[in-house]
């Protein structure tokens, strides 16, 4: 997983340069510098509607650019004539409410993009498909459907499913959120593991702990901005920003910091 | 009371109701089999307008805009003034192949058109309430269009509106009378027939008999179908 085409040593896994865009008149992400290097964590944190989640959908171009442009491994993917698909399967992206795809059993769902993205025979998909299940302890649910499962097994599949395309980039997409407590640490211990393989992720979360144990670095966004950015013990700790520090109070307010 | 016993003899009659069995029977099996094919067509043709009704982007919007008038078209015109367009019109333009087909088959392709639309309809509905992240989620796996609508979305979609699909089936199977206006010889115009001959009328409730027996397993299987879901959302829910 060291960087292939042309992201050498020197050069950001992802870039993000000016980037803008607006929902008719209301501007959602303004001017957005992001660089995130290989192998990196990367926590985007800030209020509800702070672009935290618009940011990561741009990346996988599920929403349009319209201003700025975005390099993921070398590749300049804010641009006409790029494959989306081809881009997307190097980019797995894990949303709030899991998305799995009901219609299928568990299994289906991990072999679904394999098989007809990728072109795996059938056997292949089902063994890397079962191996990853086994990894994340849910083998024996291969076989049912994603109703049948709590919400936090049913997210982990979704990690799984995304795994499953071999990205070299995760997106993960305040995917605790819709989860009940007790449940957030399974996932959380997955997206930790994850972590130590040295896959490179970008996550938006409202998990401040969690943020400041695995990230390399933490930016705060507000209002569309990349307000802040900085290791995460500088973020949590020292914040620069008089929002930044307001922010991080209200949510130890909310009993957020884990 | 007297009243009374000329009405039953009249449309009640059992020795005349099994004297027109056999006759009305012979014309249920064009009704029977002008079902069959057109549903068949329906459930494709209807799918591939729904489809391209749901198509994106600017280059597709003459498609797009055929869809739709094909759909307004015949959901607004009298399936009737579709039959006699069809039987009538089609024969008389003497197109060689085209204007030589028995009558059931000119029936068929009158049921197929106006049931196509309105079961166009029904898909597109289905399309439309499979939610947006489930698109999301396919693409963003690196899926295509067509894969995502093929292994995604349409499966989704056509599970939702059996149901309101086999009620339209239940209209188009008692439509196949209607056809009858161009000359088919089915249940409805050999019944009545039957009834011309015989001055009486129980023929015709041989075809009712015929038509209900068909449309009430349906009706109930349908039934079945939404109490099957319901039950599964309430699980859902909890």
């Amino acid at each position: 997983m060291t960087g292939a085409n042309g992201s050498s040593a020197g050069e950001p896994f992802v870039q993000v340069r000016g980037v803008s865009k607006w929902f008719g008149e209301l501007q959602v992400l303004d001017n957005i510098d992001l660089d995130v290097r290989e192998h990196n964590v990367v926590c985007l944190i800030g209020a509800s509607g702070s672009g935290k989640s618009t940011l990561l959908r741009c990346l996988n171009l599920l929403e349009r650019v319209e201003q700025g442009e975005i390099r993921i491994d070398g590749q300049r993917v804010t641009h006409e004539k790029v494959d989306v698909n081809e881009l997307r399967r190097k980019i797995g992206i894990v949303f709030q409410a899991y998305n799995l795809f009901p219609h299928m059993t568990v299994l289906q769902n991990v072999m679904l993009a394999p098989r007809k993205a990728r072109g795996l025979s059938r056997d292949e998909a089902e063994g890397r498909a079962r191996g990853l299940l086994q990894r994340i302890g849910l083998e024996e649910k291969a076989d049912e459907y994603p109703d049948r499962l709590s919400g936090g097994q049913q997210q982990r599949v979704a990690i799984v499913r995304a795994l499953a395309m071999d990205p070299k980039l995760m997106l993960l997409d305040e995917i605790t959120s819709a989860l009940d407590p007790q449940l957030v640490s399974d996932v959380l211990n997955l997206v930790r593991e994850l972590a130590d393989t040295g896959m490179t992720m970008i996550l938006a979360t409202h998990e401040m702990g969690f943020a400041r144990e695995v990230a390399d670095k933490v930016c705060f966004l507000d209002g569309g901005c990349i307000l802040e950015e900085g290791d995460p013990a500088q973020i949590f700790t020292e914040p620069r920003e008089p929002r930044t520090r307001e922010f991080l109070s209200r949510v130890l307010a909310g009993g957020r910091m884990g | 009371m007297h009243a009374l016993h000329q009405v039953l003899h009249a449309f009640f009659n059992l020795h005349s109701f099994t004297l027109a069995m056999p006759d009305v029977w012979a014309g249920f099996q064009v009704n029977l089999k002008m079902m069959a094919v057109a549903e068949v067509l329906v459930l494709v043709f209807a799918l591939t307008i729904a489809v391209i009704r749901g198509l994106p982007g600017r280059g597709a919007k003459p498609l797009r805009a055929l869809a739709i008038v094909y759909t307004d078209f015949f959901r607004g015109t009298p399936i009737i003034i579709v039959a006699f367009f069809i039987g009538f019109g089609v024969p008389g333009l003497q197109l060689g192949y085209i204007s030589n087909r028995s009558f059931t088959t000119y029936g068929i392709v009158t049921l197929t058109l106006v049931y196509t639309a309105y079961v166009t309809e029904v898909y597109r509905a289905g399309i439309e309430s499979v939610h947006p992240s489930q698109r999301a989620a396919a693409r963003s796996l690196g899926l295509s269009y067509w894969q995502t609508m093929q292994y995604v979305v349409i499966p989704q979609a056509v599970r939702r509106v059996i149901p309101p699909l086999l009620n339209d089936f239940v209209g188009l199977q008692k439509d196949t009378a209607i056809v009858s206006v161009i000359g088919v010889a089915e249940a409805a115009s050999l019944s009545q027939q039957f009834s011309t001959q015989n001055g009486d009328f129980p023929s015709y409730l041989v075809a009712a008999v015929f038509f209900i027996l068909i449309t009430i397993p349906l009706a109930r299987f349908t039934d079945y179908l939404v109490a099957q879901r319901e039950g599964r959302e309430r699980a859902q829910a909890f």
